[in-house]
């Protein structure tokens, strides 16, 4: 069979600093290809190249060459990389929040018919045929297996997994599409929702499109790759038919070396069952997609209580609605008083610190340096990192230095100094300056959401191990929602199963995979019922 | 409950200026009739040019001060049709013409600049019409007579050179639209309609409402809203913000010709000037903001802020003795509205100013 197409020779510097090198790719029609490798490794500035990216041109472009369908070719817009058929799914969304799911789908490839000013003034001014577009952006969603959702309305505000299969329908809605990159898009996706996505992946492959597939979690890559690419800083380490490989090799040769197992530290003192820091009955959370119906638990002081289930089953509504960021009622009580829920300030001011799942709505300032990010939230609320020169407040720069080496290395964020602006980190360094701005507050509660979210393998042990240890050390709280089991179970003390907006069971980790299968699926009570 | 009070909060300037007005209206003690008349002169008058903001809000270049500039290309087609000895329906069309090439080129140079000063659009929109104003009055003051040819001596000053004051458009084309077709109502038929203006206005109204249906107006509406997502989609970002601008400038050259003909003399080195500024006011106190705006905050806009101007000297008067006082709360007001509206997008923009001392 004849390659689609061939990277060859890729050479990329950003500043002076060399991401790329000498990096050669190639891709057969209906192939899906996986590219692995370490935060920072250089597979999305690979993928960007391809696509013709701003970022690359104002950069001072790349070397190498690339050659599609065996001429060379430039791609030096997305635009051009459209026109060869290449789509691109990217780590950060882009879509449109005001527009609707519809409009964002068929961004500039709008269906239209003529008008009569149209036909004075050219094609620009014909008008939007919206029944039509309605009707193409229906058959992408019920390709990817969003049945239900509604087509006309607006993005803002969507879960974040609704947000990326819009992502992917919109890539999937283009007729000429040869090659579709996919750059981490399981990464905000649970693990159920997972297995629809790789199903359209498959789906896709088979229709010829040819896939390259960027992800950290190792077991959708050996579970779906026809090939594998590994990058280790920007060389290519070794590539080659998926069945060479099994999770442990690819792991070693993307870090370099053997990764570590975790294991947990033991406590000081045993948690005190009575001493509860928090109490929550009958939460309703009103979060679309994740909504929370009557959740109740007592958080006990210096535990790591998890909360899991599955995609829309409510648990990440848990954390956004005592957080106030989505309108909520029930009765709750934090160290024996009342809380104020829908108030995202009293929450802060009582200690309470949440990460959310949604890191983009969170905001970086990507402008800013990874220093200032990671102290910015503790500065703001909590006036730390000041001091006082006379009567003065002014910023203490060398406590902000200080602490930003520290987090830096102790989350391994891959930068080349504190100063450097975020906007420059990988998209996984990016999330650990987001990890590394929560973990530097003394929170007595932190609310955490998918912490090791688009984090890579060798890394995610150092993000489990810091919650660990802020645990230990400093004794604080931490409710920790994620999608993947095998993380709750590693640090945490219960797990709460959340299913159908209600606690289904609480579980011990050391409880049976069984045990976990049936709390998700709801069915934990019924069973239990039935054995007495 | 929560409803309610997002509604009024999000549309608090235009209900605090219902209150305004009311209260001077009640205040001034003016007869209905007056004030019909007044407002409806107004609207004929005012809207076309604060319609022309419309495109670039929409299209992300927030509050285009640069609409000067078609007022500018407005005048100055004008100047020469009547030198040229055209009068009535023929004149104005060819000042349209006229001011229509004018503001396609200063539309598209200001579009290239624009997009290089991309995020700081209004500051140098604004900047760029204190410039062009410069430009226009040696263009105007110096150049016409000596290396322009202009034959109309009595619009001269009295050496030859340069353009006088005060233009009176009575007898070329003063009215000419308005006079078309009038229809009177009221008492004594003292209300006067407008037609064709009015008509004008509803045509544009429902063009921009089409505009905003078709591919160019969806380019706008995404490129306004992420112009990086934008970018990456394919479209063609510089080239639409370019075209937004273009139309504004272009419609805004149009709307002082409509304007000028229904005041009837052209204030050669002063009537562009305050055209940005109101116009921009009146979109702001109909509620739009730098990054939201409809035709009907436009014409809301328009009504609710006029209704202000006509009726504050009055109100000043009956308040304290002095209508003078009524005139600088116009003024005082106008800018206080662009200058509210400017710190909000301030700090919806930069909400990281505290951060930014730290470095
Ligand atoms: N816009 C930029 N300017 C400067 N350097 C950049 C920029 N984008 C990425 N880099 C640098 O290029 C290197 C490779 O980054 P890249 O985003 O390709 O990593 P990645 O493999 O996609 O990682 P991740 O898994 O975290 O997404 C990193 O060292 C990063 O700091
Ligand atoms: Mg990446």
């Amino acid at each position: 069979m004849e390659k689609i197409l061939e990277m060859r020779n890729i050479c990329k510097s950003y500043y002076g600093n060399q991401v790329l090198t000498n990096v050669n790719l190639d891709l057969f029609p209906g192939e899906i290809h996986s590219l692995v490798g370490e935060n920072g490794s250089g597979k999305s500035t690979l993928m960007n190249i391809l696509f013709g990216m701003p970022v690359i041109q104002n950069t001072g472009g790349f070397e190498g060459e690339i050659i599609f369908e065996g001429k060379p070719v430039i791609i030096d817009s997305p635009r051009k990389a459209m026109e060869l058929g290449i789509g691109m799914v990217h780590q950060e969304f882009m879509l449109l929040p005001g527009f609707t799911i519809t409009e964002n789908i068929k961004l500039n490839r709008e269906i239209t018919k003529k008008n009569f000013l149209s036909r004075i003034f050219g094609k620009s001014l014909e008008t939007l045929d919206i029944p039509r577009m309605r009707k193409d952006a229906r058959k992408a969603l019920d390709t990817v297996g969003m049945t239900t959702l509604d087509e006309w309305i607006p993005v803002a505000g969507l879960p974040v997994a609704y947000k990326q299969f819009v992502e992917i329908a919109r890539e999937i809605d283009k007729k000429n599409l040869k090659i579709l990159v996919l750059d981490e898009p399981t990464a905000v996706l649970s693990e159920s929702e997972v297995k629809g996505f790789l199903e359209v992946v498959r789906f896709l492959s088979k229709e010829g499109i040819a896939i390259l597939f960027i992800s950290h979690r190792l077991s959708e890559v050996l579970e779906v790759s026809d090939r594998v690419t590994i990058l280790r800083d920007g060389f290519v380490v070794d590539h080659g038919p998926i069945s060479s490989f099994n999770a442990i090799s690819i792991a070693e040769k993307m870090v370099g070396r053997k990764v570590e197992i975790l294991e947990l530290p033991k406590r000081g003192k045993n948690l005190d069952e009575t001493d509860v820091i928090m109490s929550i009955n009958d939460l309703h959370v009103l979060m679309p997609g994740e909504m929370v119906k009557g959740f109740d638990i007592d958080i006990i002081r210096g535990e790591i209580l998890g909360i899991g289930g599955l995609a829309g089953q409510g648990k990440l509504g848990i954390a956004n609605g005592i957080a106030g960021l989505f309108p909520s009622n029930g009765s709750v009580y934090f160290e024996d008083e009342p809380f104020q829920l829908n108030n995202p300030g009293f929450a802060l001011n009582k200690g309470i610190v949440y990460l959310s799942e949604d890191r983009r709505g969170v905001g970086l300032l990507l402008d800013e340096s990874v220093e200032i990010n990671i102290t910015a939230t503790a500065i703001q609320a909590y006036g730390e990192f000041m001091k006082w020169l006379l009567f003065l407040k002014i910023y203490d720069k060398k406590a902000i230095r200080q602490h930003a080496i520290k987090m830096i290395k102790e989350l391994d964020i891959r930068c080349k100094s504190p100063s450097q602006p975020v906007r420059r980190l990988s998209g996984g360094n990016q999330q650990k300056v987001c990890l590394a701005r929560a973990f530097t507050l003394k929170p007595k509660i932190l609310f955490v959401s998918e912490p090791t979210r688009g984090i890579d393998v060798g890394a995610k042990k150092l993000v489990l191990d810091y919650l660990v240890k802020m645990n230990r050390e400093k004794g604080i709280t931490i409710v920790m929602t994620s999608s993947e089991l095998a993380e709750l179970r590693s640090i945490c003390d219960r797990i709460a199963i959340v299913s159908e907006g209600k606690p289904s069971a609480i579980l011990k980790p050391t409880d049976s995979d069984a045990e976990f299968g049936m709390a998700m699926a709801g069915k934990f009570q019924e069973v239990i019922m039935g054995e007495r | 409950m929560v409803k309610i009070k997002n509604i009024l909060l999000s549309n608090i300037v235009p209900i605090v200026f219902v209150v305004l007005c009311v209260s001077a209206i009640i205040i001034a003690d003016i007869p209905i009739n007056f004030l019909v008349v007044e407002i409806i002169t107004r609207i004929t008058r005012n809207s076309f040019l604060v319609l022309s903001l419309l495109i670039p809000v929409v299209a992300g270049l927030g509050l285009n001060f640069g609409i000067v500039l078609g007022a500018m290309a407005g005048q100055a087609a004008m100047f020469f049709a009547i030198d040229w000895g055209m009068s009535g329906v023929t004149g104005l069309i060819i000042s349209c013409l006229l001011a229509t090439v004018i503001a396609i080129l200063l539309g598209f140079l200001s579009g290239l600049l624009l997009n290089r000063a991309k995020g700081k659009e209004m500051i140098t929109s604004m900047i760029l019409g204190f410039f062009a104003n410069g430009v226009y009055q040696l263009f105007f003051l110096f150049f016409i007579g000596s290396i322009i040819p202009f034959s109309t001596k009595t619009m001269l000053l009295p050496d030859g050179v340069g353009l006088r004051n005060t233009v009176d458009l009575w007898g070329t084309l003063e009215g000419v639209l308005n006079n078309i077709w009038i229809i009177r109502m009221g008492q004594y038929g003292m209300i006067r309609l407008y037609m064709v203006p009015l008509i004008i206005i509803i045509v544009l109204c429902l063009f921009i409402f089409f505009l905003f249906k078709t591919k160019l107006g969806q380019d706008m509406r995404a490129v306004g809203q992420d112009m990086y997502s934008s970018e990456v989609a394919g479209i063609d970002v510089d080239k639409v913000r370019i075209i937004a601008v273009i139309l504004s400038t272009v419609l805004a050259a149009i709307g002082q010709i409509i304007y000028l003909q229904d005041i009837g003399t052209i204030n050669t080195y002063n009537s562009h000037e305050q055209v940005g500024l109101f116009s921009i006011a009146a979109l702001l106190v109909g509620g739009a903001t730098t990054r939201k705006a409809s035709i009907w905050n436009a014409i809301i806009g328009v009504i609710l802020f006029h209704t202000l101007f006509i009726v504050a000297p009055s109100a000043g008067n009956k308040l304290f003795g002095q209508p003078q006082i009524g005139e600088y709360f116009r003024e005082f007001i106008a800018y206080a509205v662009i200058a509210f509206a400017l710190a909000m997008h301030g700090l919806e923009t930069k909400k990281s100013m505290a951060i930014q001392k730290a470095k």
